[in-house]
């Protein structure tokens, strides 16, 4: 993975030199939707903590587009206020100035020619002034409703025309369609404007430290990857729980669904990267075509009422304090069918996992907010204990935990001491928090800084996405028209069904 | 929580540690390496403070020791090691053990050291401060994949650069070579803008900082060309500039937080390159333990080999002579002030600007692909005088 810049003839750049960082060229972003909750939240103080960090390039230079009256003064104390709140890093007030000489700000709305024309006059303006090169790249913050406005405008007026030497490139946030055919036209409209490989899609799971680190996990190490199959594994869990309820999304939520929102993206990503082989190396083309071929392989549970699980959350108590029921909240269609909780079970036809099932679940209002992997070995095939020994004795297992409290956990059995034969579960752990505290990133600084070097790694190809939705859309068809949501207490780990649903197998999900 | 133990051995520290941490509740350790800090009493504070705060992205065992003086020759017959064990809140993410040695046992000190290093992890050793000449052959450096020295802190900087190149083994590195890597970063970056050859640089900064050296050795090893290396009041770093065929290439830091970075064609660009605490260059040093092949390189590249002529002046036929060594060094401030940049044509820098290595200007431009022939730095002969050739 080559960074642009950095190839070529620099002789200052050496590949043995590690301390020297990749820093981004010349550069600038724009973002649509500044005044968005994930512009405040994520992306200003990602920019910020790249600043800190000395990998943006001099003269990098930040543009937000929105309907808001500011002028750039404005602006830039929005920023302000959002890195000083937000910030991974500390505030510096020298990054700060070296930041602040490159932000603009443009008022408009999307279907406005004139503030598309002052746009592109702004980018040339910064060209000129701070040296961007007429490199820049559009972050489309916004509802998926307005993306083919925006793209259009970008193509009408000459802001996606790319010169021989200087790049224009798109970032897009999930929902990538709500089905296959919807992200078929999404994909159409962006392609037109922008190559595939200036489309950046984000899905910030993969701009964590820990997923990647699911890569170093496997491949790196001798000890994993020969027991990473079915004759060892059992089966494998992928949860992505929160605590929290739709809150303010209502709007964006309901008709999506946690199926939709979730597992088609993160979820089956997650997945991807567990399952997949061993790419032939670590750069974006061998990448993709590894969890292509994963995605591709996956088979579909042939009972599909049998083998999945859907449910929406009840009004109940969450962490000691009442919440409100699903179909309770503002907003929310009394009858809407809409799914809070999505749990199903998938195979992988291929050499390695035929027979292995990978349970996926995800859901709001559930009892903590957890990200995991959990690979479950088989019991070991013969024990020299009587049964009482390993009554206590679980199924060995591997745990990617993604978030929060990022590390790998590994339990097996172990002797607990005195004088009879008697085997327990224990765990061994590595924390991130532990061993490398305070230097891992925010997923959206890699994200961010990987869309400046133009390094695609780590985002979703189109084929991806589109394999995705061939999956999930069976089983969405089939929830349409058969029956509705199980309900579930807010607070608790789902509904019973889903219990269910693994004690068929005799199995039992992990409290995570 | 902290231990005191007086009159001591390591085993008995060891048996304090395992105590302290049981005490506290935690009796698993996550530490990732042992850092030796080698030091005096004077120094040991600030040391220890640097990696107190640097252990929060490397939770790490720190062993700090000092060598007490012994002020009458009854004193130094009597040997004593007298121990602080901190874990705990007291001892930043990791575990501290302060040693403090007296009369012989100070001669001795590896053999402390040696029991109380983490099982299977790195260690690295580091001299705040005088810095044995030979690192990688002095005791309690042997015991360390990485040695750290701070030709910063040294008396004459210069001197130890040479010292530092002659004894070079891998696994040695400076810290003044870790506070000139944002304004490397920065050159790298600026130089990926354009396509130019470089032709000469010159570097500025203060008198008695050797990191102006070492960025200008690095720019020499790098780019094949010749360096002059200026002085000015600082603070730090001042100043590079690069004459390219398309034009000079500036990187000016006036007030040691803000730099400007100025390309021909191009707008002046602000950059913040703010001098660093020392926490942030431990954890810099840290964060990767394998040798540093770039910094031998730049190291071996010879600190007698920077010039002080300007490339503006004609090319002299060198004299075959070896009578030189680093001319700008002795200029003093006052005249540095006049103006850094100001030519001073001294016949005996001419050589020096011969001596540079005679490559063709055309050749950095093929360095991709030249990188493979270069030798490695373990195979190059340390280069001790400039006109050699």
């Amino acid at each position: 993975m080559a960074p642009l810049s950095g190839t070529g003839a620099n002789p200052l750049r050496d590949p043995a030199d590690r301390r020297l960082p990749r820093i981004a060229g010349p550069s600038g972003l724009v973002i649509f939707g500044v005044t968005g909750d994930l512009s405040r939240k994520k992306l200003m103080p990602a920019v910020y903590d790249l600043a800190n960090r000395g990998l943006l390039p001099p003269g990098f230079s930040l543009v937000g587009f929105a309907r808001r009256e500011w002028a750039n003064e404005d602006f830039a104390q929005e920023v302000h206020d959002a890195v000083k709140e937000h910030a991974r890093t500390p505030f510096r007030e020298e990054v700060w100035q070296q930041l602040i000489q490159g932000m603009r700000f443009v008022q408009g709305t999307f279907d406005d020619d004139d503030a598309f024309e002052r746009l592109r006059e702004t980018i040339e303006e910064l060209d000129k002034a701070q040296g961007t090169g007429g490199n820049f790249a559009f972050y489309l913050s916004v509802p998926p409703s307005a993306f083919p406005v925006v793209i259009q405008q970008l193509k009408k007026h000459g802001l996606a025309d790319q010169t021989s030497d200087s790049w224009r490139r798109a970032v897009i946030e999930k929902p990538f369609g709500h089905d296959l055919e919807s992200a078929k036209e999404l994909n159409a409209i962006v392609h037109e404007v922008f190559a595939p490989d200036q489309v950046f899609r984000i899905d910030h799971y993969l701009g964590k430290e820990t997923v990647q680190n699911i890569l170093a996990l496997r491949f790196a190490n001798q000890m994993f990857e020969p027991i990473w199959n079915r004759s060892f594994v059992d089966h494998v869990q992928i949860t992505m729980a929160e605590d929290i309820g739709i809150g303010g999304r209502a709007g964006y939520y309901d008709g999506i669904g946690a199926a939709r929102d979730v597992i088609q993206n993160h979820l089956l990503q997650l997945m991807a990267l567990t399952a997949m082989e061993e790419p032939a190396s670590f750069d974006a083309d061998a990448l993709a075509a590894e969890k292509t071929k994963v995605l591709g392989g996956v088979r579909l549970p042939k009972d599909l009422g049998r083998d999945t699980v859907r449910g929406q959350y009840a009004a109940g108590w969450q962490g000691g304090e009442k919440v409100i029921g699903y179909l309770e909240e503002d907003g929310i269609d009394r009858n809407s069918k809409t799914d809070t909780y999505a749990a199903i079970k998938l195979g992988i036809d291929n050499r390695r996992w035929a027979g292995v099932p990978f349970y996926l679940r995800t859901g709001k209002r559930l009892g903590r907010r957890v990200t995991e992997i959990a690979v479950v070995f088989q019991r070991a095939p013969h024990s020299p204990f009587d049964t009482t020994a390993t009554e206590e004795l679980g199924q060995n297992a591997v745990v990617i935990r993604v978030q929060p409290d990022e590390g790998v956990t590994v339990r097996f059995g172990s002797k607990v001491p005195g004088t009879s034969m008697e085997i327990r579960d224990v765990s061994m752990d590595f924390a991130y928090g532990e061993s490398f505290t305070e230097s891992s990133p925010e997923a959206y600084e890699r994200l961010i800084l990987d869309v400046l070097l133009g390094d695609s790694n780590l985002f979703p190809r189109t084929e991806e996405v589109e394999l995705s939705w061939e999956i999930l859309d069976p089983i969405e068809d089939y929830w349409e028209k058969n029956g509705r949501p199980a309900q579930y207490p807010a607070g608790t780990w789902g509904p019973v069904e889903a219990d269910q649903m693994l004690q068929r197998d005799g199995r039992s999900w992990r409290r995570p | 929580m902290k231990i005191d133990l007086t009159d001591t051995t390591a085993s008995k520290i060891n048996k304090a540690l395992v105590q302290g941490r049981r005490a506290i509740g935690t009796p698993a350790v996550g530490m990732v390496l042992t850092l030796v800090i080698v030091t005096d009493e004077e120094d040991a504070y600030d040391a220890l403070k640097a990696a107190n705060d640097a252990s929060r992205e490397h939770p790490s065992r720190t062993l700090v020791v000092i060598r007490r003086v012994s002020r009458s020759p009854r004193d130094r017959t009597s040997s004593r090691l007298d121990a602080e064990v901190r874990v705990g809140a007291d001892a930043g993410t990791g575990e501290t053990v302060v040693l403090r040695l007296y009369g012989e046992v100070s001669d001795h000190a590896q053999s402390v050291v040696l029991p109380l290093l983490l099982p299977d992890a790195p260690v690295v050793v580091w001299w705040p401060v005088g810095a044995p000449r030979d690192p990688a052959k002095d005791p309690l450096g042997a015991l360390g994949q990485r040695r750290v020295t701070d030709s910063y802190s040294t008396e004459k900087p210069i001197d130890e650069l040479r010292a530092r190149a002659e004894s070079y083994e891998p696994g040695d590195t400076d810290l003044a070579w870790a506070r000139i890597t944002p304004w490397r970063s920065v050159l790298a970056a600026a130089l990926d803008q354009v396509s130019c050859e470089v032709i000469s640089a010159e570097v500025t900064g203060e008198e008695f900082n050797p990191s102006v050296e070492l960025l200008a050795m690095w720019l020499a090893d790098r780019l094949h060309v010749h360096v002059r290396r200026g002085v000015s009041a600082g603070p730090g770093l001042t100043g590079v500039q690069l004459e390219t065929t398309c034009g000079p290439i500036a990187l000016h830091r006036p007030d040691g937080a803000m730099a400007t970075l100025a390309l021909q064609g191009q707008p002046d660009r602000a950059v913040a390159l703010k001098r660093r605490e020392t926490s942030e260059l431990i954890a810099e040093e840290l964060r990767r333990l394998d040798p540093d092949d770039t910094y031998a390189s730049a190291l071996r590249f010879g600190v007698d080999r920077l010039g002080g002529s300007p490339p503006s002046v004609p090319r002299i036929p060198a004299p075959a002579s070896s009578a030189v060594s680093a001319p700008s060094l002795s200029v003093s401030d006052s005249a540095a002030s006049s103006g850094p940049l100001s030519e001073r044509a001294d016949p005996v820098a001419s050589p020096a600007r011969s001596s540079a290595p005679a490559l063709p200007p055309a050749s950095p431009s093929s360095s991709g692909d030249d990188d493979g022939d270069r030798p490695s730095p373990a195979q190059m002969p340390p280069v001790k005088k400039a006109a050699t050739k």
